[in-house]
C-alpha cells in the first residue's frame, strides 16, 4: 500500500517536473536566433534599444532581470547556462565577474574602436557603454558656489547641510574607492569622517530622495548621479519631482583636478554564452551611434563612444570632464571603500 | 516518521547547502565583522525586534480582546477588517508610510500649515527613517499574525471559563489578565514568532529606513564586499538566534493543555460587555487606528500614484504577472499544507524529542533573507542539474541541461521551503487543541488509523488548514527576493514587477501592480476572517 501510493506520488513529481520545465522554456525553440540577457539594469530603461537591435538584425533577446545573485546564478549554472551576455550598471560587477570566470574575452576591432581604452577591459571581458557622473547637488537659493571638490565636502562650513544614500550603496563605494585610489586609504578616510561629521542626517533613501531633501529644506547640499535630474526634470507623471530638481543645481566637483568621478554601464559576454555571434552582434551594436544616442536621449547618460553627444537636457548642467583613472582602479578598492564606510560608520550619520 | 523525515531533509537542503557555502569561507572578514559591524547590527536587531514584539503583541491582543469581550460601534466590521494590513508587503508599507509622513505629505504639510513653519530645519518631527519608525511599520503590517491566533483562542476556549469569572464577579480587566491572557499566551507567543521571523528575514523595509540590521550586513558583506562565504556565515548565526525563538514557542507551547470544549456550547452567543456610548467609541477608535495605518494609509499613497497611471491596466505584462502569482502563491499554499500535515501527522504519532527535533528544523528557512535562502536553492538545484546533465550524456548522448534551475518550480520549491513554517504553525496549533483522546476513540470505534485521520482528525483540522492556506497564500503572493534570483526569462509575478519599477528609483511606477498584490491578498483574507469567525462569532 505504502510502496504503491509513493510510486504513485513519484510519478506525479515527476510528471510536474516534466511539465514545469516545459512550462518554462518557451521561446527557447521560437526563434531562429537569440540572445539572452541576464541583466542588472531594469528592463524598462533598455528595451527601446532592444528593440532597434531587433528591427535591425532580426535577432531577437530575452531579458532577466536580477540586481542581487546574478553572478551567483551564472557561475551555478555552469555549462548549460543560458545566458549570452550580461548588463550591468557598476564597474564593480563588471570586474567581479571577469574574476570569477564567468565571463570570455571579446575580439573586435568595431567596439575597440568605439569605445575608448579607460572604459573597457584590457583583455577584452568587458565593456562600458555609458558614463554616470557622481554629482553634488547643491541647493539654488541656500548655496553661493558653483564650483566644489570632493575634498570640500568635509570642510566645517557644510556641518549639518549634506544628504547622501547608504555609504554601501556601490555608487557611493565607487566614489570612495577612486578616492582611495587618488588619496590613499588614510587621507581617505580622515576625509570620510569629516564627511560624516558634515551629515543633516542618517544616509537612507535613494539618489532622487536626496534632491528631496534639499527641496524640503533639510540639506543644503546632496551626492548624487547625473541622470536621476535629467528622470526628474522630465517626470511628466509625478509633477512634484520637477519642484525638486527645479531646488537644486548640478555642480561637477573635482578630485585634485584630475576631473569627477564617473561610474560607467557596461556589457561582458559570458563564458558559456551558447549564442556567441549573435551576443557578439548585440555588444557591437549597442557600442554604435544608434544605441548610444539613445541611451543618451532616453535615460540622460553620457555615451562612452567620442563624437555621440549628451542629451541638450543633460549638456545645460555645464560639461563634464571625466576623471581618466582606469575604473579597473576605482573597482579594485570596493572592498577596502565598504570597510572604511563600517570603520567610519558613515551609515549612522553625525549624531554618533 | 520517514515521509517526515524526507520533507524536512527536502526542505532543510537549501539551508544544508549555504551551510556549505559557510564553511568553505577562510573567515577572513570576522575581523572586520567582528570589530565594525556586528556589534553594532545585532544591537539594532534586538531593538528592532524587541520594539516589534512590544508593538505587535500590544495591538494584536489588545485589538482582539476589545472586539472579543466588547460590544462598541462597528464592533462586526472592525474584527475583519483588522486583519487586512497582512495583505501589505512590508517594503511598499515602508515606502508608502515614508511618503505619507515626509516633508511634503500631508501630515507635515499640516503641521507647517498650522505651525506658519517653512522649512524642515523649523519644527521637531519624528523621524520614520530609523529604529523605531522601522518597528512602527513593520509592527503595522505584521501584528495581525497575533491578531489572528490570540482571536481564534479567545473565540474557542476562553468563553466558558470566562464567563465562570464573570458569573463569579470578577471586573473584565481582571478576566483579561488573570484568565483569557494566560489561556492565549501559546497563541499569542506562535504569533509573534512569526512577526519576528518576519522581521529578522526582511530587507526591502529596513534598507528603504536606513536601519542596518543583521540581514543588513548579510547583504552588505556579500554585495559589497563580494563574500557569499562571510554572508553565509552571518546567516548561520542568525539560524542560531532562530532556533532560540522557535524553542521558546515550543516551550510556551508544552504548557498549552486547554483543549476545545464540546462543540455545541460554542454556539452560544458571546456575552459582551457593552459599552456606554463615548466609551464605545473609544475602542470603535482604538480598532480603527491599526487598520488606518496599516492598510488604508499605504493603499492610499499607492492609489494617488495609480491614478496617474491608469493606463498600465491595458498593459498585457500585468496580467499575465497576476496570473503567475496566482499559480505559483495556490501551488505553494497547497504543497505546504500537505508537507506541514505531514509533519504533523509524524509528531501526533510520535512523541518524543527526535520527532520534535525533526519537525522544527524543517520551518527554520522563514527566518532567512529571501535571497540567501534562494541562493542555497540555486546552487543546490544547478549541482543537481549539471550532474544529471552531464551523466545522461555519457549514457544516453541525451543532453538535458537545466531541468529545474531557473524555472517556476523552483520558485514554487523556495516559497515552499520559506513559507512551510507558516502552515505549520497553524496546523500544529490546529492540532493542539484537539483533545488528545479522539485518535484512541476512534480506534476503539473500529476506525483504521488512516480513516481516523481522514474522516475524523481532517474535518476537525478544516479551520486550521484554511488559516494556513490563505496566509501561505498571501505570503507568497508577497514574495520577492526568492522570486526574482529563481525566476525564468520574461517571467514576472506581481511583487517583482514593483520591483523592476521601484529598484530604478521610481516606485510609483509600479503602483498599480502593487495594489494588484493587495487586491489578490485582501479576498482570501476577507474570506478567513469570515470563515474563521463566521460560525462562532454570532
Amino acid at each position: 500500500m505504502i510502496f504503491k501510493t509513493a510510486h504513485h506520488l513519484a510519478a506525479r513529481a515527476i510528471a510536474f517536473a516534466a511539465f514545469s520545465s516545459v512550462l518554462a522554456m518557451p521561446g527557447a525553440a521560437l526563434s531562429a536566433e537569440t540572445v539572452n540577457i541576464y541583466s542588472y539594469r531594469q528592463p524598462q530603461l533598455i528595451q527601446k534599444v532592444l528593440d532597434a537591435f531587433t528591427a535591425e538584425t532580426g535577432i531577437d533577446t530575452r531579458v532577466l532581470f536580477l540586481d542581487k545573485g546574478l553572478e551567483e546564478r551564472i557561475s551555478a549554472e555552469g555549462e548549460n547556462s543560458p545566458a549570452d551576455v550580461i548588463l550591468s550598471t557598476d564597474i564593480s560587477r563588471l570586474t567581479e565577474a571577469k574574476e570569477r570566470g564567468i565571463t570570455q574575452a571579446v575580439s573586435s576591432d568595431t567596439i575597440d574602436a568605439d569605445i575608448p581604452a579607460e572604459y573597457r577591459d584590457p583583455e577584452g571581458h568587458w565593456f562600458g557603454l555609458t558614463k554616470r557622473g557622481r554629482v553634488v547637488y547643491a541647493s539654488r537659493h541656500r548655496v553661493a558656489t558653483d564650483s566644489l571638490t570632493y575634498a570640500s565636502l568635509a570642510e566645517p562650513e557644510w556641518k549639518g547641510r549634506i544628504c547622501m544614500r547608504s555609504g554601501q550603496h556601490s555608487y557611493n563605494l565607487g566614489l570612495f574607492g577612486a578616492l582611495i585610489a587618488h588619496w590613499g586609504v588614510e587621507k581617505t578616510e580622515t576625509w570620510m569622517t569629516g564627511l560624516k561629521s558634515n551629515l543633516a542626517r542618517k544616509p537612507n533613501g535613494n539618489d532622487r530622495a536626496q534632491a528631496k531633501g534639499i527641496f524640503s529644506g533639510e540639506c543644503d547640499i546632496a551626492i548624487g548621479n547625473t541622470y536621476y535630474v535629467g528622470l526628474m526634470q522630465t517626470n511628466d507623471k509625478e509633477p512634484e519631482q520637477k519642484d525638486w530638481a527645479d531646488a537644486i543645481k548640478v555642480i561637477f566637483p573635482d578630485i585634485d583636478g584630475v576631473g569627477t568621478h564617473v561610474n560607467i554601464s557596461g556589457v561582458a559576454m559570458t563564458r558559456y554564452a551558447p549564442n556567441r555571434q549573435a551576443a557578439l552582434k548585440l555588444i557591437e551594436f549597442l557600442t554604435t551611434d544608434t544605441a548610444q544616442r539613445a541611451y543618451a536621449e532616453e535615460v540622460f547618460e553620457y555615451p562612452v563612444k567620442p563624437g555621440v553627444p549628451a542629451s541638450g537636457l543633460v549638456q545645460s548642467w555645464g560639461v563634464l570632464k571625466a576623471d581618466t583613472l582606469p575604473l579597473t582602479e576605482v573597482a579594485k578598492y570596493r572592498k577596502a571603500a565598504s570597510e572604511m564606510v563600517d570603520r567610519v560608520g558613515l551609515d549612522d550619520g553625525a549624531g554618533s | 516518521m520517514v515521509p517526515a523525515a524526507a520533507v524536512t531533509v527536502a526542505v532543510v537542503l537549501p539551508i544544508v547547502t549555504l551551510f556549505l557555502v559557510a564553511v568553505t569561507g577562510s573567515g577572513a572578514d570576522w575581523s572586520h565583522l567582528a570589530a565594525n559591524v556586528l556589534p553594532k547590527a545585532t544591537v539594532t536587531t534586538m531593538a528592532l525586534l524587541t520594539m516589534v514584539a512590544l508593538l505587535s503583541a500590544t495591538t494584536g491582543v489588545a485589538t482582539a480582546w476589545f472586539v472579543n469581550s466588547h460590544d462598541f460601534p462597528l464592533r462586526r466590521t472592525l474584527s475583519w477588517m483588522l486583519v487586512l494590513p497582512l495583505a501589505i508587503p512590508p517594503y511598499l508599507a515602508a515606502y508608502a508610510m515614508g511618503e505619507f509622513l515626509h516633508f511634503t505629505g500631508p501630515i507635515q504639510s499640516a503641521v507647517r500649515m498650522i505651525g506658519g513653519f517653512q522649512s524642515a530645519r523649523d519644527y521637531w518631527f519624528p523621524e520614520i527613517r530609523s529604529t523605531p519608525g522601522a518597528a512602527f511599520v513593520l509592527s503595522s503590517v505584521l501584528y495581525p499574525y497575533v491578531y489572528l491566533t490570540t482571536r481564534i483562542v479567545f473565540l474557542m476556549q476562553g468563553r466558558n471559563i470566562a464567563d465562570v469569572a464573570r458569573t463569579l464577579g470578577s471586573p473584565p480587566l481582571k478576566v483579561f489578565a488573570t484568565i483569557l491572557l494566560p489561556v492565549a499566551r501559546p497563541a499569542i507567543i506562535a504569533g509573534l514568532v512569526l512577526v519576528l521571523m518576519e522581521t529578522l528575514n526582511d530587507i526591502g523595509a529596513v534598507e528603504y529606513l536606513g536601519v542596518r540590521t543583521l540581514t543588513f550586513s548579510v547583504y552588505s558583506t556579500w554585495l559589497n564586499r563580494g563574500s557569499l562565504e562571510g554572508a553565509a556565515q552571518i546567516a548561520c548565526v542568525m539560524l542560531v538566534l532562530v532556533m532560540a525563538l522557535i524553542w521558546v514557542e515550543q516551550w510556551a507551547r508544552r504548557r498549552q493543555r486547554y483543549h476545545e470544549a464540546r462543540a455545541t456550547q460554542m454556539r452560544r452567543r458571546i456575552p459582551r460587555t457593552r459599552l456606554p456610548g463615548a466609551c464605545g467609541l473609544v475602542l470603535s477608535l482604538a480598532c480603527i487606528i491599526p487598520v488606518l495605518i496599516g492598510f488604508v494609509i499605504p493603499v492610499w499613497v499607492l492609489a494617488g500614484y495609480a491614478a496617474h497611471r491608469l493606463g498600465q491596466l491595458s498593459d498585457p505584462q500585468l496580467y499575465s504577472a497576476l496570473l503567475n502569482s496566482l499559480t505559483v502563491a495556490c501551488a505553494t499554499a497547497f504543497l505546504t499544507i500537505i508537507l506541514a500535515l505531514v509533519l504533523a501527522n509524524a509528531l501526533r504519532h510520535n512523541h518524543g524529542s527526535r520527532a520534535e527535533i525533526l519537525t522544527r528544523f524543517a520551518v527554520v528557512g522563514y527566518a532567512l533573507p529571501g535571497t540567501i535562502l534562494g541562493i542555497g536553492l540555486l546552487i543546490m538545484l544547478a549541482r543537481f542539474d549539471n550532474i544529471l546533465s552531464s551523466v545522461l550524456t555519457e549514457m544516453f548522448g541525451i543532453r538535458t541541461g537545466l531541468l529545474f534551475t531557473g524555472t517556476a518550480a523552483a520558485v514554487v520549491y523556495a516559497c515552499t521551503a520559506r513559507f512551510l513554517a507558516v502552515a505549520d504553525s497553524s496546523i500544529q496549533s490546529g492540532l493542539h487543541k484537539l483533545p488528545p483522546d479522539i485518535d484512541p476513540a476512534a480506534r476503539l470505534l473500529g476506525h483504521s488509523s488512516s480513516d481516523t485521520a481522514r474522516h475524523i482528525l481532517l474535518p476537525l483540522l478544516k479551520p486550521a488548514i484554511i488559516t494556513a492556506g490563505v496566509i501561505v497564500f498571501v505570503d507568497t503572493i508577497k514574495e520577492l527576493s526568492a522570486t526574482i534570483l529563481l525566476r525564468p526569462f520574461g517571467y514576472n509575478t506581481l511583487a517583482t514587477l514593483v520591483y523592476e519599477n521601484a529598484s530604478r528609483g521610481a516606485v510609483e511606477d509600479g503602483a498599480v501592480a502593487a495594489l494588484f498584490i493587495v487586491a489578490a491578498a485582501v479576498f482570501p483574507v476577507i474570506l478567513l476572517s469570515r470563515a474563521l469567525m463566521h460560525d462562532r462569532d454570532i
